[in-house]
Protein backbone atom coordinates (compact mmCIF):
# COMPACT_ATOMS: atom_id res chain seq x y z
CA UNK A 1 0.00 0.00 0.00
CA UNK A 2 1.24 3.46 -0.83
CA UNK A 3 0.02 6.86 0.11
CA UNK A 4 0.07 9.43 -2.64
CA UNK A 5 -1.26 12.76 -1.60
CA UNK A 6 -2.39 15.29 -4.11
CA UNK A 7 -4.41 18.33 -3.21
CA UNK A 8 -7.94 18.05 -4.51
CA UNK A 9 -11.35 19.10 -3.26
CA UNK A 10 -12.68 16.83 -0.55
CA UNK A 11 -15.70 15.62 -2.44
CA UNK A 12 -13.63 13.98 -5.14
CA UNK A 13 -12.12 11.61 -2.62
CA UNK A 14 -15.46 10.63 -1.18
CA UNK A 15 -16.77 9.67 -4.55
CA UNK A 16 -13.80 7.48 -5.30
CA UNK A 17 -14.56 4.83 -2.71
CA UNK A 18 -15.63 1.51 -3.96
CA UNK A 19 -18.42 -0.12 -2.06
CA UNK A 20 -17.58 -3.67 -1.25
CA UNK A 21 -20.38 -6.13 -0.92
CA UNK A 22 -20.07 -9.53 0.69
CA UNK A 23 -19.94 -12.39 -1.78
CA UNK A 24 -23.41 -13.39 -2.82
CA UNK A 25 -24.29 -16.51 -0.87
CA UNK A 26 -27.40 -17.99 0.59
CA UNK A 27 -28.35 -16.15 3.78
CA UNK A 28 -28.92 -19.20 5.85
CA UNK A 29 -27.25 -18.14 9.05
CA UNK A 30 -27.57 -14.90 10.97
CA UNK A 31 -25.55 -13.37 13.75
CA UNK A 32 -26.81 -11.29 16.63
CA UNK A 33 -24.06 -9.55 18.53
CA UNK A 34 -23.90 -6.88 21.19
CA UNK A 35 -22.64 -3.59 19.74
CA UNK A 36 -19.95 -3.43 22.37
CA UNK A 37 -18.26 -6.01 24.55
CA UNK A 38 -16.16 -5.12 27.58
CA UNK A 39 -12.62 -6.41 27.21
CA UNK A 40 -12.02 -9.59 29.11
CA UNK A 41 -15.68 -10.20 29.93
CA UNK A 42 -17.75 -13.11 28.72
CA UNK A 43 -20.37 -12.58 26.05
CA UNK A 44 -22.75 -14.54 23.89
CA UNK A 45 -23.29 -14.48 20.15
CA UNK A 46 -26.77 -15.50 19.09
CA UNK A 47 -27.15 -17.31 15.80
CA UNK A 48 -30.20 -18.19 13.77
CA UNK A 49 -30.66 -20.72 10.99
CA UNK A 50 -29.83 -24.36 11.07
CA UNK A 51 -26.91 -26.65 10.45
CA UNK A 52 -23.21 -26.35 11.17
CA UNK A 53 -21.18 -23.24 10.39
CA UNK A 54 -17.94 -21.60 11.40
CA UNK A 55 -17.88 -18.31 13.26
CA UNK A 56 -14.87 -16.05 12.75
CA UNK A 57 -14.08 -12.93 14.71
CA UNK A 58 -11.17 -10.88 13.41
CA UNK A 59 -9.61 -7.54 14.09
CA UNK A 60 -6.18 -6.09 14.64
CA UNK A 61 -6.40 -7.34 18.23
CA UNK A 62 -7.33 -10.98 17.73
CA UNK A 63 -8.44 -13.67 15.32
CA UNK A 64 -10.82 -16.29 16.70
CA UNK A 65 -12.67 -19.22 15.14
CA UNK A 66 -15.50 -21.31 16.57
CA UNK A 67 -17.44 -24.20 15.12
CA UNK A 68 -21.11 -23.47 15.78
CA UNK A 69 -24.48 -25.03 15.34
CA UNK A 70 -26.75 -22.40 13.81
CA UNK A 71 -29.66 -21.62 16.06
CA UNK A 72 -27.58 -22.17 19.18
CA UNK A 73 -25.93 -19.38 21.14
CA UNK A 74 -22.14 -19.25 21.11
CA UNK A 75 -20.57 -18.38 24.42
CA UNK A 76 -17.24 -16.68 24.86
CA UNK A 77 -15.76 -16.98 28.31
CA UNK A 78 -14.16 -14.16 30.27
CA UNK A 79 -10.71 -13.57 28.83
CA UNK A 80 -11.46 -15.02 25.38
CA UNK A 81 -11.46 -11.56 23.82
CA UNK A 82 -9.52 -9.05 25.85
CA UNK A 83 -7.91 -6.69 23.33
CA UNK A 84 -9.93 -3.53 22.73
CA UNK A 85 -10.65 -2.70 19.13
CA UNK A 86 -13.01 -2.95 16.23
CA UNK A 87 -13.88 -6.46 15.13
CA UNK A 88 -15.64 -8.11 12.22
CA UNK A 89 -17.61 -11.26 12.97
CA UNK A 90 -18.96 -13.53 10.25
CA UNK A 91 -20.42 -16.95 9.72
CA UNK A 92 -18.89 -19.15 7.09
CA UNK A 93 -20.87 -21.84 5.35
CA UNK A 94 -19.12 -22.28 2.04
CA UNK A 95 -18.91 -18.49 1.82
CA UNK A 96 -19.60 -15.69 4.25
CA UNK A 97 -23.26 -15.54 5.14
CA UNK A 98 -23.76 -12.87 7.72
CA UNK A 99 -21.26 -10.23 8.71
CA UNK A 100 -21.44 -7.97 11.73
CA UNK A 101 -19.13 -5.44 13.32
CA UNK A 102 -18.70 -4.76 16.99
CA UNK A 103 -16.31 -3.04 19.37
CA UNK A 104 -14.43 -4.46 22.29
CA UNK A 105 -14.11 -1.59 24.74
CA UNK A 106 -11.59 -1.29 27.56
CA UNK A 107 -12.58 -2.48 30.99
CA UNK A 108 -13.64 0.51 33.10
CA UNK A 109 -11.26 -0.11 36.01
CA UNK A 110 -7.65 0.95 35.65
CA UNK A 111 -5.23 -1.94 35.86
CA UNK A 112 -1.95 -0.16 35.30
CA UNK A 113 -0.50 3.24 34.58
CA UNK A 114 2.33 4.21 32.31
CA UNK A 115 3.79 7.11 34.25
CA UNK A 116 6.49 9.25 32.69
CA UNK A 117 8.07 11.71 35.10
CA UNK A 118 10.83 14.16 34.31
CA UNK A 119 13.44 15.05 35.32
CA UNK A 120 14.89 12.46 37.68
CA UNK A 121 17.01 15.10 39.43
CA UNK A 122 16.53 18.84 39.79
CA UNK A 123 17.14 21.79 42.06
CA UNK A 124 14.78 22.74 44.84
CA UNK A 125 12.23 25.50 44.41
CA UNK A 126 11.84 25.39 40.65
CA UNK A 127 8.49 26.57 39.35
CA UNK A 128 6.85 23.90 37.15
CA UNK A 129 10.16 22.08 37.18
CA UNK A 130 8.63 18.61 37.36
CA UNK A 131 6.34 17.15 34.74
CA UNK A 132 4.36 13.95 34.82
CA UNK A 133 2.32 12.30 32.10
CA UNK A 134 0.13 9.25 32.56
CA UNK A 135 -1.55 6.82 30.21
CA UNK A 136 -4.26 4.75 31.88
CA UNK A 137 -4.66 1.09 30.98
CA UNK A 138 -7.04 -1.62 32.05
CA UNK A 139 -5.88 -5.03 33.21
CA UNK A 140 -5.44 -6.12 29.59
CA UNK A 141 -3.22 -3.19 28.52
CA UNK A 142 -6.05 -1.42 26.72
CA UNK A 143 -6.01 2.36 26.91
CA UNK A 144 -9.03 3.55 28.92
CA UNK A 145 -10.30 6.45 26.85
CA UNK A 146 -13.27 7.31 29.04
CA UNK A 147 -12.40 10.46 31.04
CA UNK A 148 -11.48 9.84 34.66
CA UNK A 149 -9.76 11.81 37.43
CA UNK A 150 -6.05 11.30 37.88
CA UNK A 151 -4.34 12.65 40.97
CA UNK A 152 -0.69 13.58 41.19
CA UNK A 153 1.11 14.01 44.51
CA UNK A 154 4.63 15.21 45.16
CA UNK A 155 5.98 14.76 48.66
CA UNK A 156 9.26 15.15 50.48
CA UNK A 157 9.68 14.16 54.15
CA UNK A 158 8.96 17.05 56.51
CA UNK A 159 7.48 19.24 53.78
CA UNK A 160 3.96 19.99 52.63
CA UNK A 161 2.53 17.63 50.01
CA UNK A 162 1.80 19.22 46.66
CA UNK A 163 -1.16 17.61 44.97
CA UNK A 164 -3.24 18.14 41.86
CA UNK A 165 -6.12 16.30 40.22
CA UNK A 166 -6.73 16.43 36.49
CA UNK A 167 -9.19 14.76 34.16
CA UNK A 168 -7.83 12.32 31.64
CA UNK A 169 -8.59 12.83 27.98
CA UNK A 170 -8.36 9.97 25.49
CA UNK A 171 -6.56 7.99 28.18
CA UNK A 172 -3.87 10.56 28.90
CA UNK A 173 -3.36 13.06 31.71
CA UNK A 174 -0.49 15.31 32.63
CA UNK A 175 0.62 17.87 35.16
CA UNK A 176 3.46 20.12 36.09
CA UNK A 177 4.61 20.74 39.65
CA UNK A 178 7.05 22.89 41.52
CA UNK A 179 9.98 21.22 43.20
CA UNK A 180 9.72 21.71 46.93
CA UNK A 181 12.01 23.87 49.01
CA UNK A 182 13.45 20.87 50.84
CA UNK A 183 16.16 18.76 49.37
CA UNK A 184 15.85 14.99 49.31
CA UNK A 185 14.17 12.17 47.45
CA UNK A 186 10.66 13.28 46.47
CA UNK A 187 7.96 10.69 45.86
CA UNK A 188 5.93 11.57 42.79
CA UNK A 189 2.78 9.47 42.78
CA UNK A 190 0.10 9.26 40.10
CA UNK A 191 -3.20 7.59 40.98
CA UNK A 192 -6.20 6.61 38.87
CA UNK A 193 -8.91 4.54 40.48
CA UNK A 194 -7.20 2.05 42.77
CA UNK A 195 -3.97 2.03 40.84
CA UNK A 196 -0.92 4.09 41.67
CA UNK A 197 2.49 4.45 40.20
CA UNK A 198 5.44 6.11 41.93
CA UNK A 199 8.57 7.74 40.67
CA UNK A 200 11.37 9.11 42.80
CA UNK A 201 12.77 12.50 41.95
CA UNK A 202 15.96 13.63 43.58
CA UNK A 203 15.68 17.25 44.66
CA UNK A 204 19.07 18.78 45.21
CA UNK A 205 20.00 22.15 46.70
CA UNK A 206 20.07 25.07 44.31
CA UNK A 207 22.95 27.44 43.75
CA UNK A 208 24.49 28.96 46.88
CA UNK A 209 22.52 31.96 47.97
CA UNK A 210 25.54 33.83 49.35
CA UNK A 211 29.19 33.09 49.83
CA UNK A 212 31.28 34.59 52.61
CA UNK A 213 34.84 33.77 53.63
CA UNK A 214 37.13 34.80 56.43
CA UNK A 215 40.95 34.85 56.55
CA UNK A 216 43.39 34.17 59.37
CA UNK A 217 47.21 34.27 59.47
CA UNK A 218 48.87 30.88 59.64
CA UNK A 219 52.66 31.33 59.63
CA UNK A 220 53.74 32.19 56.06
CA UNK A 221 50.27 31.46 54.79
CA UNK A 222 46.74 32.74 55.03
CA UNK A 223 44.08 30.25 56.15
CA UNK A 224 40.86 30.86 54.26
CA UNK A 225 37.50 29.36 55.18
CA UNK A 226 33.96 29.98 54.07
CA UNK A 227 30.95 30.23 56.30
CA UNK A 228 28.56 27.26 55.89
CA UNK A 229 27.33 27.45 52.29
CA UNK A 230 23.58 27.11 51.73
CA UNK A 231 21.08 27.67 48.96
CA UNK A 232 18.36 30.29 49.23
CA UNK A 233 16.00 27.80 50.91
CA UNK A 234 18.57 27.03 53.60
CA UNK A 235 19.62 23.64 52.24
CA UNK A 236 23.33 22.93 52.58
CA UNK A 237 24.97 22.57 49.19
CA UNK A 238 26.41 19.12 48.56
CA UNK A 239 29.89 18.09 49.63
CA UNK A 240 32.17 18.09 46.66
CA UNK A 241 30.87 21.35 45.19
CA UNK A 242 33.95 23.21 44.02
CA UNK A 243 34.83 26.58 45.55
CA UNK A 244 37.58 28.68 44.01
CA UNK A 245 39.79 31.01 46.05
CA UNK A 246 41.81 33.50 44.04
CA UNK A 247 44.70 35.57 45.37
CA UNK A 248 46.02 38.47 43.28
CA UNK A 249 49.31 40.04 44.28
CA UNK A 250 51.82 42.13 42.37
CA UNK A 251 50.18 41.29 39.05
CA UNK A 252 50.26 37.52 39.69
CA UNK A 253 47.28 35.36 40.35
CA UNK A 254 47.08 32.19 42.43
CA UNK A 255 43.91 30.08 42.32
CA UNK A 256 42.98 27.19 44.55
CA UNK A 257 39.97 24.95 43.79
CA UNK A 258 38.73 23.01 46.80
CA UNK A 259 35.65 20.86 47.35
CA UNK A 260 33.12 21.72 50.00
CA UNK A 261 33.38 19.41 52.97
CA UNK A 262 30.73 19.47 55.70
CA UNK A 263 29.21 22.71 54.35
CA UNK A 264 32.44 24.72 54.23
CA UNK A 265 35.46 25.11 51.97
CA UNK A 266 38.98 25.77 53.27
CA UNK A 267 42.31 26.56 51.64
CA UNK A 268 45.70 28.11 52.36
CA UNK A 269 47.30 30.75 50.14
CA UNK A 270 50.68 32.50 50.46
CA UNK A 271 50.58 35.48 52.79
CA UNK A 272 51.45 38.68 50.92
CA UNK A 273 50.79 42.13 52.33
CA UNK A 274 48.32 43.90 50.07
CA UNK A 275 47.09 40.74 48.35
CA UNK A 276 43.52 40.77 47.12
CA UNK A 277 41.60 37.54 47.79
CA UNK A 278 38.25 36.60 46.26
CA UNK A 279 36.04 33.52 46.48
CA UNK A 280 33.49 32.08 44.04
CA UNK A 281 31.52 28.93 43.31
CA UNK A 282 29.64 28.40 40.09
CA UNK A 283 28.12 31.71 39.15
CA UNK A 284 28.10 33.02 42.71
CA UNK A 285 30.76 35.48 43.72
CA UNK A 286 31.60 35.93 47.42
CA UNK A 287 33.24 38.69 49.39
CA UNK A 288 36.68 40.15 48.78
CA UNK A 289 39.46 40.50 51.36
CA UNK A 290 42.52 42.75 51.10
CA UNK A 291 45.21 41.13 53.23
CA UNK A 292 47.32 43.21 55.64
CA UNK A 293 49.26 41.90 58.60
CA UNK B 1 8.09 13.76 0.27
CA UNK B 2 4.63 13.86 -1.20
CA UNK B 3 3.13 13.04 2.17
CA UNK B 4 5.22 15.73 3.78
CA UNK B 5 4.23 18.30 1.21
CA UNK B 6 0.59 17.40 1.62
CA UNK B 7 0.76 17.61 5.37
CA UNK B 8 2.43 20.97 5.22
CA UNK B 9 -0.41 22.26 3.09
CA UNK B 10 -2.89 20.70 5.48
CA UNK B 11 -1.39 22.45 8.47
CA UNK B 12 -1.13 25.69 6.63
CA UNK B 13 -4.77 25.86 5.62
CA UNK B 14 -6.40 23.79 8.33
CA UNK B 15 -8.47 20.75 7.57
CA UNK B 16 -8.23 19.90 3.91
CA UNK B 17 -8.77 16.84 1.82
CA UNK B 18 -6.35 15.04 -0.41
CA UNK B 19 -7.67 12.77 -3.09
CA UNK B 20 -6.06 9.55 -4.05
CA UNK B 21 -5.11 7.33 -6.86
CA UNK B 22 -7.25 4.18 -6.94
CA UNK B 23 -5.08 2.20 -4.52
CA UNK B 24 -3.98 5.09 -2.37
CA UNK B 25 -5.47 6.45 0.80
CA UNK B 26 -6.72 9.97 1.19
CA UNK B 27 -5.07 11.68 4.15
CA UNK B 28 -6.47 14.61 6.07
CA UNK B 29 -4.33 16.11 8.80
CA UNK B 30 -6.05 18.43 11.22
CA UNK B 31 -4.12 21.09 13.13
CA UNK B 32 -2.93 19.68 16.46
CA UNK B 33 -5.21 20.13 19.43
CA UNK B 34 -2.81 20.34 22.36
CA UNK B 35 -3.05 21.70 25.88
CA UNK B 36 0.43 20.70 26.98
CA UNK B 37 3.18 23.25 27.49
CA UNK B 38 5.71 21.63 25.19
CA UNK B 39 5.64 23.14 21.72
CA UNK B 40 5.28 20.67 18.89
CA UNK B 41 7.41 21.83 16.02
CA UNK B 42 6.56 21.13 12.41
CA UNK B 43 9.38 18.66 11.88
CA UNK B 44 8.26 16.56 14.82
CA UNK B 45 4.61 16.44 13.84
CA UNK B 46 5.42 15.71 10.22
CA UNK B 47 7.65 12.85 11.31
CA UNK B 48 5.07 11.47 13.75
CA UNK B 49 2.27 11.49 11.16
CA UNK B 50 4.51 10.09 8.44
CA UNK B 51 5.72 7.31 10.74
CA UNK B 52 2.15 6.54 11.81
CA UNK B 53 1.06 6.17 8.18
CA UNK B 54 4.06 3.93 7.56
CA UNK B 55 2.98 1.86 10.54
CA UNK B 56 -0.43 1.35 8.95
CA UNK B 57 1.27 0.18 5.78
CA UNK B 58 3.46 -2.30 7.61
CA UNK B 59 0.57 -3.54 9.75
CA UNK B 60 -1.53 -4.09 6.63
CA UNK B 61 1.26 -6.00 4.93
CA UNK B 62 2.05 -8.03 8.04
CA UNK B 63 -1.61 -9.01 8.55
CA UNK B 64 -2.04 -9.81 4.85
CA UNK B 65 1.07 -11.96 4.66
CA UNK B 66 1.03 -13.28 8.23
CA UNK B 67 4.58 -12.04 8.69
CA UNK B 68 5.04 -10.41 12.09
CA UNK B 69 8.61 -9.42 11.21
CA UNK B 70 7.21 -6.69 8.98
CA UNK B 71 6.15 -4.84 12.14
CA UNK B 72 9.68 -4.44 13.47
CA UNK B 73 10.49 -1.11 11.88
CA UNK B 74 7.33 0.73 12.82
CA UNK B 75 5.86 -0.82 15.98
CA UNK B 76 7.14 -1.40 19.47
CA UNK B 77 5.89 -2.46 22.89
CA UNK B 78 2.28 -3.44 23.44
CA UNK B 79 1.14 -2.59 19.91
CA UNK B 80 3.76 -4.84 18.39
CA UNK B 81 3.04 -7.65 20.85
CA UNK B 82 -0.69 -7.53 20.18
CA UNK B 83 -0.38 -7.39 16.41
CA UNK B 84 2.16 -10.20 16.48
CA UNK B 85 -0.23 -12.33 18.54
CA UNK B 86 -3.05 -11.60 16.08
CA UNK B 87 -0.89 -12.59 13.12
CA UNK B 88 0.03 -15.85 14.83
CA UNK B 89 -3.65 -16.53 15.53
CA UNK B 90 -4.50 -15.82 11.89
CA UNK B 91 -1.74 -18.17 10.72
CA UNK B 92 -2.98 -20.89 13.05
CA UNK B 93 -6.50 -20.52 11.65
CA UNK B 94 -5.24 -20.43 8.06
CA UNK B 95 -6.65 -16.99 7.39
CA UNK B 96 -5.19 -13.62 6.52
CA UNK B 97 -6.61 -10.11 6.53
CA UNK B 98 -6.15 -7.35 4.00
CA UNK B 99 -6.61 -3.85 5.34
CA UNK B 100 -6.78 -1.21 2.64
CA UNK B 101 -7.08 2.26 4.15
CA UNK B 102 -9.26 4.55 2.05
CA UNK B 103 -8.95 7.69 4.11
CA UNK B 104 -7.26 8.90 7.25
CA UNK B 105 -8.37 11.91 9.24
CA UNK B 106 -5.57 12.48 11.70
CA UNK B 107 -5.17 14.88 14.58
CA UNK B 108 -2.40 14.99 17.16
CA UNK B 109 -4.10 15.39 20.53
CA UNK B 110 -1.33 14.98 23.11
CA UNK B 111 2.37 15.67 23.27
CA UNK B 112 3.71 14.77 26.67
CA UNK B 113 5.64 17.51 28.48
CA UNK B 114 8.76 15.38 28.51
CA UNK B 115 8.59 14.96 24.74
CA UNK B 116 8.59 11.19 25.02
CA UNK B 117 5.17 10.42 23.57
CA UNK B 118 2.78 11.72 20.96
CA UNK B 119 -0.84 10.63 20.87
CA UNK B 120 -2.96 10.98 17.78
CA UNK B 121 -6.49 10.17 16.78
CA UNK B 122 -7.30 8.85 13.33
CA UNK B 123 -10.83 8.60 11.98
CA UNK B 124 -10.16 6.05 9.33
CA UNK B 125 -12.12 4.41 6.56
CA UNK B 126 -10.76 1.14 5.29
CA UNK B 127 -11.69 -1.92 3.32
CA UNK B 128 -11.04 -5.17 5.07
CA UNK B 129 -10.97 -8.51 3.33
CA UNK B 130 -10.68 -11.76 5.23
CA UNK B 131 -9.15 -14.52 3.20
CA UNK B 132 -8.70 -18.24 3.51
CA UNK B 133 -6.09 -19.68 1.14
CA UNK B 134 -6.43 -16.62 -1.07
CA UNK B 135 -10.20 -17.00 -1.27
CA UNK B 136 -12.12 -14.02 0.07
CA UNK B 137 -14.37 -15.08 2.92
CA UNK B 138 -15.83 -11.66 3.34
CA UNK B 139 -15.15 -8.03 2.59
CA UNK B 140 -16.29 -5.01 4.44
CA UNK B 141 -15.87 -1.27 4.41
CA UNK B 142 -15.27 -0.07 7.94
CA UNK B 143 -15.17 3.29 9.64
CA UNK B 144 -13.24 3.30 12.89
CA UNK B 145 -11.58 5.72 15.26
CA UNK B 146 -8.05 4.71 16.09
CA UNK B 147 -5.88 6.04 18.86
CA UNK B 148 -2.15 5.65 18.54
CA UNK B 149 0.63 6.54 20.92
CA UNK B 150 4.04 6.93 19.38
CA UNK B 151 7.34 7.03 21.20
CA UNK B 152 10.71 8.09 19.84
CA UNK B 153 13.34 5.51 19.06
CA UNK B 154 16.78 5.90 17.54
CA UNK B 155 15.75 7.39 14.23
CA UNK B 156 11.97 7.48 14.12
CA UNK B 157 8.70 7.46 16.01
CA UNK B 158 7.33 3.97 16.58
CA UNK B 159 3.74 3.10 17.39
CA UNK B 160 3.54 1.78 20.94
CA UNK B 161 -0.24 1.76 21.26
CA UNK B 162 -2.62 1.07 18.40
CA UNK B 163 -6.23 0.76 19.39
CA UNK B 164 -9.58 1.22 17.73
CA UNK B 165 -11.97 2.90 20.11
CA UNK B 166 -15.72 2.97 20.23
CA UNK B 167 -17.15 6.24 18.92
Amino acid sequence: MRYRLTFLPALLGCGAWLALAPPATAQTGNLHLPATVVAGSGFTVQTSGSGPATLYITGTGAAVRRQVQLGDPVSFAAGDLDIAGHYVAFLEEGGATDVKEFDVVPAPRPGSLAFLAKPSRLSVDLHDGISGAVYIFDAYHNLITKPMPVSFQLSVPDAAVESRTVQSHDGAAWTQMNSSSREGAARFVATAGDVSSTRVIEQVPGDPCSLKMSAHPDGQKIALATDPIRDCSGNPIPDGTIVTFTETYDGEQTTVDVPVKKDIAQADVPAHDGARITVATGVVLGNEIRWAR
Amino acid sequence: MKILRAMLVAWAVGSVAFALAPDEAEVHVQPPHLDTPRPLNDTTREAAVRNYLEAWTSASEALAQNRPGLLDATFTGTAKDQLTATIRQQAALGISTRYQPLSHNIQIVFYSPDGLSIQLVDNIEYDVQILHQNKVFTARQVHARYIAVLTPTEVRWRVRLFQAVSE
